[in-house]
Order: C-alpha cells, then structure tokens, then sequence
C-alpha cells in the first residue's frame, strides 16, 4: 500500500463541465504546472471518475490517489510527468 | 467461347448489370492495404475500370466496369503492386478485423497478425456456402463480431497485484458488469460477471492489474437477408493452439454437415446446436 500526504501546488475544479471538457481542463491544469508538481483535481462521480484518471494515465502522467468525498464527489491527485 | 461466369465469381470478378463488365474484388486480409497496393489499385482503376472504387461492408476494395477482355492484363498490373483479386461463393470470405491492440488504446488483443493467420490457414477454403470469419480488438466490437459464422473478440483475463494497488478503488468503478467489490483494501473479482473487457487494467494508476489475452467466440452469425447474432457456447480461450484447433473444427462440422447453399446457422439449427457444442468443447479441451 501506498499512501502519502500529497500537498498540491494547483488545484482544479471540474464538477461544473462535462465530457470532454472535463479532460481538457484537467490537461490544461496539467500544462501549467512543472514536471513532479500534483495537481488536485475535483471531480463528480460517474462518467468523469470513470474517464479521467484513464486518460490522465494514458498521457503519462501519474495517478497518486483517488478520495471518495462521499458527497458524490472526489478528489484526484496528479504527479506531472514530463513538460 | 461461352464465358465461365461461375470461375470468375470465384476467382472475385463479379458481374455486372452492364454486358462483359465486372466489379474486381481484391483480397484485402484485417481491412489492411498497403500503399503500394494502393498505388498498382489506382493504376488499374484508372486505365481499366472508371476511375474510382467502391469499399464494400465488408473491409474489401472492389474496381468495377473491369471489361472481360482485360482481366489478365488486370491481374497482371496489380500483382505489380502486391494487390490480388478476392473470393466469391461458397468458401471463406474475406478476414475481418479491427486494428487491435498494436493500435487501439481499447485493443485487447493483437489482431492483424491473427487475420494473416486465419487468411493462411482458411482463406478461398471451399465450404457449402459462404463462411465469414470477424475479428474484433475489445468488447467495443467496432467489428460486430457476432455478425459472423464465427466471430473472435479479443478480451483480457485479469489478476490483481497486492503489492501494487494504492486502493483508490478506480477498477470498481470503470467496471461496467460490476464485478468488482473492494473490502479492507482487498479486491475481489466475480468471475462469473467478468466479461474480460480490460478497463479495471487500463485504468489502473499502478498497473496493479496483470493481464493475459485471449478470444471469446461466436459462432452461427449472419446478417443478410436473415438475421441471427452469433452464440458464444465456450469459455475464455487462452492460447492460439486452441482458437485455430476450434476453428478447424468448427469448419469441419459445418463441411460435414450443411447442405450445399445452408448458411452455418441454420445447419446448427437443423442439426441442433448440441451437436455442435459437443464439437466445439471437444476442440476447446484438446481433443
């Protein structure tokens, strides 16, 4: 098990958009930050916990952890890899 | 010379309405041409045909108004550039199949190699009638496999990695059948409603999920003037010995006992499906 207290330098509400913009903010977020700086990302359940984390992985970067709010909600954590 | 029509079916020349024209099937394997095939295609459609070609519904490449007394020529100019004509009739039909996983973030298994294997061992084969064989990547089917008399549809089966897992609990909710449940950092897979789609794998941050591809098969689908999905009967298939001995066999079975101009579902219907399963089990255990 891994699990680590990780301070974000960004934090990135996406719960006011949908697919696909949902992306598209989270990679912009991403864009600004330095490679090896978290992005913490808020996000709804459903089609954006189910779609994010993929795509977030598939462009290389790294997923550190997921919380579960319980609110219907949660909270991503992002390492950015690469510039 | 009275013009054997039923040679040139076979050998993918396909009359037309219009006298001593015919549309040139080429074979095309997994819906791949090359640019040099490309290249020798459009060649031959603009000095022998009209210009143009028409893509069939099947992933294949037709050069029509090809005239009677150029098809040598014809053949010549496109075995230039690799290109060669198709099948018609009662054999195997054209391979299928999508790009796969050398492509398709989706993909779960490797399938243009498979489609060059299939077309190897099966390809042109001669049957009671038409037999279409579909290969497709994941269960997104973007190539229906269920359409087919015998459908492949690449999938992954799934083995969880303690040591990796962070338990964020992503995999339990990509999961589209549910089968998924995490209880005090343990995750349990439900075999039974597992339809090896990948996604808890793909998804995973850590990669905490191995994955082994393998084919879930369907068989007795057609979709013309009759309409039937194909029936999966089998487990899981792991390993291309057993896929290719299953085909064997199911190939042999509608050979055996189709008559001629029967399509493989109504053979099984008429046979009855059970006879065929006992078939395709004894395949699929090795015998």
């Amino acid at each position: 098990m891994v699990d680590a207290a990780y301070t974000p330098t960004e934090k990135v509400d996406i719960t006011d958009v949908v697919c696909p913009v949902t992306f598209v903010k989270t990679k912009v977020a991403l864009e600004e930050l330095e490679d090896g700086q978290i992005l913490q990302v808020h996000l709804n359940d459903g089609e954006p916990v189910q779609n994010v984390p993929r795509s977030v992985k598939d462009e290389g970067h790294q997923v550190l952890k997921l919380k579960d709010n319980e609110d219907g909600t949660y909270e991503l954590y992002i390492r950015k890899v690469g510039d | 010379m009275a013009v054997d029509y039923a040679t040139l079916k076979k050998g993918g020349f396909m009359r037309q309405k219009q006298k001593n024209h015919f549309s040139l099937r080429l074979s095309v394997v997994g819906g791949q041409v090359s640019a040099s095939q490309l290249a020798a295609i459009t060649k031959v459609a603009e000095k022998y045909g009209r210009g143009y070609i028409h893509l069939t519904s099947r992933q294949g490449i037709e050069i029509p108004f090809i005239r009677l007394e150029d098809i040598d020529e014809v053949k010549e100019a496109l075995a230039e550039g690799g290109a060669s004509p198709g099948v018609c009739g009662p054999r195997v039909r054209t391979i299928t199949a999508c790009q796969g996983s050398a492509v398709c973030p989706n993909g779960c298994i490797e399938t243009e190699e498979l489609a060059q294997e299939l077309n190897r061992r099966y390809f042109g084969k001669e049957l009671p009638h038409k037999f279409k064989f579909g290969i497709t990547g994941c269960q997104n089917n973007c190539l229906k496999a269920e359409e087919n008399d015998l459908g492949i549809k690449g999938g992954v089966r799934v083995s969880w990695l303690q040591e990796k897992c962070i338990s964020c609990g992503i995999c339990a909710k990509v999961c589209r059948e549910k089968a998924i449940r995490i209880e005090d950092g343990n995750i349990e897979i439900d075999r039974g409603k597992c339809n090896y789609c990948g996604r808890c794998a793909f998804s995973c941050p850590t990669d905490a999920y191995e994955t082994a591809p393998g084919y879930l098969l369907s068989f007795g689908g057609l979709f013309g003037n009759k309409i039937s999905k194909g029936v999966t009967v089998l487990p899981f298939v792991e390993d291309q010995d057993t896929l290719f001995r299953i085909c064997d066999a199911a190939l042999e079975f509608f050979k055996e006992n189709a008559v001629p101009g029967e399509r493989f579902k109504f053979t099984i219907d008429r046979v009855g499906r059970e006879k065929l399963d006992e078939t395709l089990w004894s395949a699929f255990e090795g015998n």
